[in-house]
């Protein structure tokens, strides 16, 4: 009979480590979603073009072959970045760009009368921006964030293939020192889908949060 | 380490190779996601609630799980119950179940869509209920979602490395052997990079082609 206390705390030391690279690639994610989304509406043709190139580079590449580029080849171009640090940059990478889509569609949405209500107002652009667009454009990108997050969730799956300690290494190693697949691939299913839930509820529960105050405005 | 086009001249047959199972995978993987997407739409919609509830949570199960830990779950769980896959069947069918969930949000948007009257006019004209599916439902709810379906599959062509990790011989995996024999990373990487970003800036091209000829769906 195998010991499962141990291989379990294995596992358990995986999630650690998938958790962070969750966080940490959400966050990058985000920071970019905001520059390359807002990029791509800017008054100048320079920063739509560089935005848009980012955009379709990330989203028409594969995360994995991402991966692999900043894991293998940077390190020849003289940038040596741990498994965990390649991780979180091509994770980030990745899903800013198809979160950069969000930002864009969400503040387009907003309406033309909000942007003619700030001229009347005499509000600058930036004011503009943070105190009427962008509050009411938040609501519209979280239950898509919340998506995209769930799948950086599920992408991180992938950096165990360049041997960082993640669930699924984890769940790999458990299996080839007992024999034993159902037990080890089960487990981290539960627990990739666990995470995949409290993410979701986690936005919904923003999401009512933010949308305090907001009942007027909103169609 | 520089750029070498003698060696890429060298590695591009067994890269086209790669290509060519990578091509494979997708297509036999999104035939099959159209099958399992509409039956899991299907099913959804069942008079039962305990097919509709189940078939909903499995359906969110493998939404909410890494295609590569499904992928290793029928390489490595399924032969203990006697079921043994060839790599590229198992990928095929991760790619396809995985790929199903997500298709049957489409095939749900695209059956939502069809205006309520046609229902009532076929049940008027006294057809049976395969007759209302076959001949008025479907017709007319699927020109709609193809754009919607084309744009999961280009989604599904860019997880395909992803088969890699239980030997298939794609076009990452016949990279990572050729730059493992050689020890050069940088051309075969930035190869299938290079690959991946062509064909999916032509698949976008095909896809606002068949936006312009079906139109959007309103999701």
């Amino acid at each position: 009979m195998t010991d499962w206390s141990g291989y379990l705390s294995l596992i358990l030391q995986g999630a650690v480590v998938t958790v962070q690279l969750t966080v940490m690639g959400s966050i990058l994610a985000l920071l970019m979603a905001f520059i390359a989304g807002l990029g791509r509406i800017a008054p100048f043709a320079v920063l739509r073009w560089l935005a848009t190139a980012y955009i379709e580079f990330f989203r028409g590449t594969s995360i994995f072959v991402q991966l692999f580029f900043a894991y293998f080849v940077l390190p020849f171009a003289g940038f040596t970045l741990t498994p965990l640090q390649a991780g979180v940059l091509a994770l980030g990478l990745n899903v800013g760009a198809y979160a950069a889509e969000v930002v864009r569609g969400a503040i387009l949405s907003v309406g033309k009368e909000q942007y003619e209500a700030c001229i009347a107002l005499n509000l600058s652009r930036w004011q503009c921006m943070r105190r009427v667009i962008l509050p009411q454009a938040l609501l519209v990108m979280l239950p898509t964030f919340g998506n995209n997050a769930i799948e950086l969730l599920k992408a991180t799956s992938v950096v165990s293939l360049i041997s960082l300690a993640d669930m699924t290494f984890q769940a790999n190693i458990v299996r080839s020192q007992t024999g034993n697949t159902l037990i080890p691939f089960a487990t981290i299913l539960a627990l990739y889908f666990f995470f995949a839930m409290i993410i979701a509820f986690a936005m919904r529960a923003l999401e009512r949060r933010m949308a305090r105050g907001l009942d007027g405005v909103r169609a | 380490m520089e750029w070498d086009w003698e060696f890429v001249w060298q590695i591009m047959p067994t890269m086209i190779q790669g290509v060519k199972i990578t091509i494979l995978a997708t297509i036999l993987g999104s035939a099959l996601a159209v099958v399992v997407g509409l039956a899991i739409a299907l099913l959804r919609r069942s008079p039962s609630r305990l097919v509709s509830g189940t078939t909903g949570l499995i359906a969110e199960f493998i939404r909410g799980t890494p295609l590569l830990v499904q992928l290793y779950f029928i390489f490595y769980v399924l032969p203990d119950i006697g079921i043994l896959l060839p790599p590229l069947v198992a990928g095929v069918i991760g790619l396809g179940l995985h790929y199903g969930t997500y298709t049957a949000e489409v095939y749900r948007a695209g059956i939502d869509n069809v205006p309520r009257g046609q229902w009532e006019a076929a049940k008027a004209c006294n057809l049976s209920a395969n007759q209302t599916w076959t001949r008025i439902i479907l017709p007319q709810a699927i020109p709609p979602m193809i754009p919607a379906l084309a744009n999961y599959f280009i989604a599904m062509f860019k997880e395909t490395p992803l088969l890699s990790a239980i030997t298939v011989l794609e076009l990452m995996n016949q990279a990572k052997s050729v730059a493992n024999t050689y020890y050069r990373y940088i051309e075969p990487i930035t190869l299938v990079g290079a690959f991946f970003l062509v064909i999916s800036l032509i698949s976008v091209i095909a896809l606002r082609w068949l936006e312009h000829r079906y139109g959007r769906i309103e999701r």
